[in-house]
């Protein structure tokens, strides 16, 4: 046999086993992908489906009251007040946390036990975390059942959630970027405001959008701390914060889409329970869908206001 | 050895690096010309004494500079001088602390946790190593170009005008005209004048990368540039046009650049210092000379080996 068809016949023996592996792992990884995919799919069309004849406009817009079906209005304006205020409260002191966290606190024993907290914190039951709501921010304060408690309970796993995701999108940040930008005699804070911050929002829009995903769905840690209380009769003339009839007031109790689809199918008050809970939750996944895309598409911007001047 | 302590005196009181962060363009320090009577660019590039014998004051010096991380001595006890507008090469085997020599002289080892520098370190004979001295006024003083190009992922323009900005420059007229001069300087503005604006820095080949990163440092307006193997990543016509980009550069700033390529020393620079690690694995000074005497004529048998390839 001449050395040039023995180093050929190697050649394809080796790369043989090789590419069978690769393809079978590409298929395993493809098969996953296209199961999770599917479910995902099956979840959407599931609640698309079912929401079919229960969402209208006077579904989205009236109020529970209205007719046997009853609209979700008022809940799902609480929902979007509820993640406002949650996320107004965790999304800056997240991120400052976590500048501070990965630009200036340094690794050390007590910086680690913060970001063990952090986690740990972030993944206590939701229930409880409620019941320690009511304590805190409904009994101790006073003030009953109200938005704020609610966004205050919500506050406790999303602000570490938010300072750990966002450390960790600052951190991502290449020390070569760190150091071309302080060589050319930038700050440190000029640093962080120029180049690493634009180019941590990716990773920071990430945090934000994991972090209203637990507002949106949050029902346990809400239930005894926004209230349980059926909405109706928004009156959205009324500016006064301080009015806790107003709708704009954080004082005032805020049951929202989540709780009521767990109220009405709990209760079993309500005939059309399964029909609410179908449209409510499509109602869910649209405006997630809505607010991820926004979120992408705002962070996008940003960058590049960020780099810019 | 300290010739430069009455200097130092006399120009401390009014150099600005000493006057913390002052980020308008207009205070920063007149550049000191070290070309007086008597004395030629010439005498003044390579260091010789002058007419009088009195050597002209090197634009930058280390003086006993000692580095540490952790435990671990890494550059032991140098000394060396580098006069205004001329080119010093670093060699050495990989190891022998050149890069980490050169980063005291923007005391970008300030950021590594655990590094240690003893000894002094003097720009214009102000010692760099005082508590006093603003960093940030330094590294305006004293750029780098590092071993990998590292533009921003931002536009081209916007990578140049970074540190003019940083320092509060935004008058876009005067900015336009800076960024077109810097990078007309780094031999890059023909290549990109087109798409300024919209086309980011990464989007570049390696080579025009690198001459962005020239530019970048040209823009902050420095005296002296530092150069950590600059062309290590490039194509060999990449690398000529950054080393011709270099002897350009020499009429106006003073360069100190680590090479591992003996051709480039020898084709850039116009005095060379050779490191080596010593038992103990710490680098150290063997030689220092006129680029052409230390490649011809070494005066140490190490050098001699090192240059001629006989280790490394
Ligand atoms: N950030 C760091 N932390 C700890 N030790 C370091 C660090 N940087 C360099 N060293 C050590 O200091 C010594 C000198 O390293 P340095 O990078 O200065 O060498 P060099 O001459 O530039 O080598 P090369 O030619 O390979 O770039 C080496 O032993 C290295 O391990
Ligand atoms: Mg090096």
């Amino acid at each position: 046999m001449s050395a040039p068809s023995q180093a050929r016949g190697a050649l394809r023996g080796t790369s043989g086993r090789t590419i069978v592996a690769d393809r079978a792992a590409t298929v395993v990884l493809w098969a996953l992908g296209g199961f999770v995919l599917l479910l995902l799919g099956a979840i959407i069309l599931h609640f698309v489906i079912a929401s079919i004849g229960v969402v209208s406009p006077s579904f989205i817009f009236g109020d529970p009251s209205d007719t046997e079906l009853g609209g979700v209005g008022p809940l799902l304006w609480n929902s979007v007040y509820m993640l406002v205020l949650a996320m107004l409260i965790a999304v800056p002191l997240g991120i400052l946390a976590g500048i501070y966290m990965s630009e200036y606190a340094g690794d050390n024993r007590v910086t680690d036990t913060i970001r063990f907290a952090e986690e740990a914190i972030s993944s206590v039951p939701s229930i409880v975390v409620g019941l320690f709501g009511l304590i805190a921010f409904v009994n101790l304060t006073h003030w009953g059942f109200t938005a704020l408690g609610g966004a205050l309970a919500l506050t406790l796993f999303n602000l570490p959630l938010m300072a750990r995701l966002s450390e960790q999108a600052l951190r991502a940040v290449p020390a070569d970027e760190r150091s071309a930008s302080l060589a050319l005699g930038a700050t440190k804070w000029q640093t962080i405001r120029h180049v690493v911050l634009p180019l941590a929002i990716p990773g920071i829009v990430t945090g934000i959008i994991l972090t209203a995903g637990r507002v949106f769905g949050e029902a346990a840690a809400l239930l005894f701390t926004a209230g349980l209380s059926t909405p109706t009769g928004y009156n959205f003339g009324n500016l006064n914060i301080f009015d806790p009839k107003s709708p704009w007031s954080p004082f005032r109790p805020a049951t929202t889409l989540s709780v009521y689809i767990w109220k009405t199918n709990s209760e079993g008050l309500s005939q059309f329970a399964a029909q609410i809970g179908d449209g409510a939750s499509a109602l869910l996944l649209g405006s997630v869908l809505i607010f991820n895309l926004g979120a992408r598409f705002l962070g996008r911007i940003l960058t590049r206001r960020l780099t810019a001047a | 050895m300290n010739t430069g302590d009455e200097m130092t005196t006399t120009t401390r009181a009014q150099d600005p690096i000493e006057a913390s962060i002052d980020p308008s363009p207009a205070t920063l320090p007149p550049r000191i010309v070290p070309v007086g009577p008597g004395r030629t660019a010439d005498d003044a590039r390579t260091g010789s004494p002058d007419v009088a014998g009195v050597a002209a004051m090197p634009k930058v010096a280390a003086e006993a500079v000692s580095i540490t991380y952790g435990t671990k001595l890494a550059v032991r006890d140098v000394s060396l001088e580098v006069p205004e507008r001329s080119i010093l090469a670093l060699i050495g085997p990989s190891g022998s602390g050149k890069s980490t020599f050169l980063r005291c002289f923007n005391r970008m080892n300030d950021l590594i946790p655990g590094a240690r520098v003893t000894g002094q370190v003097r720009l214009d004979g102000i010692g760099l190593m005082d508590p006093d001295v603003s960093v940030v006024e330094l590294r305006r003083r004293v750029g780098m170009v590092f071993q990998r190009p590292n533009p921003f992922p931002m536009s081209i323009y916007d990578n140049v005008a970074y540190g003019p900005r940083r320092r509060g420059a935004s008058d876009r007229a005067q900015l336009d005209e800076l960024v077109e001069r810097s990078l007309t300087r780094a031999a890059l503005w023909t290549e990109v004048k087109d798409d300024l604006r919209r086309k980011s820095g990464l989007a570049l080949s390696g080579g025009q990368q690198q001459r962005l990163c020239i530019a970048r440092v040209l823009a902050t307006e420095p005296e002296v540039i530092l150069m950590d193997e600059p062309a290590s990543a490039l194509d060999p016509i990449s690398t000529l046009r950054v080393e011709e980009l270099m002897r350009e550069l020499r009429e106006l700033y003073t360069i100190i650049i680590v090479t591992h390529n003996m051709q480039q020393a020898a084709r850039v620079s116009d005095r060379t210092a050779f490191f080596n690690m010593g038992e103990d694995r710490a680098g150290y000074l063997v030689e220092l000379d006129d680029t052409r005497t230390l490649f011809t004529n070494p005066k140490n048998q190490l050098t001699e080996d090192y240059v001629s390839g006989r280790f490394g």
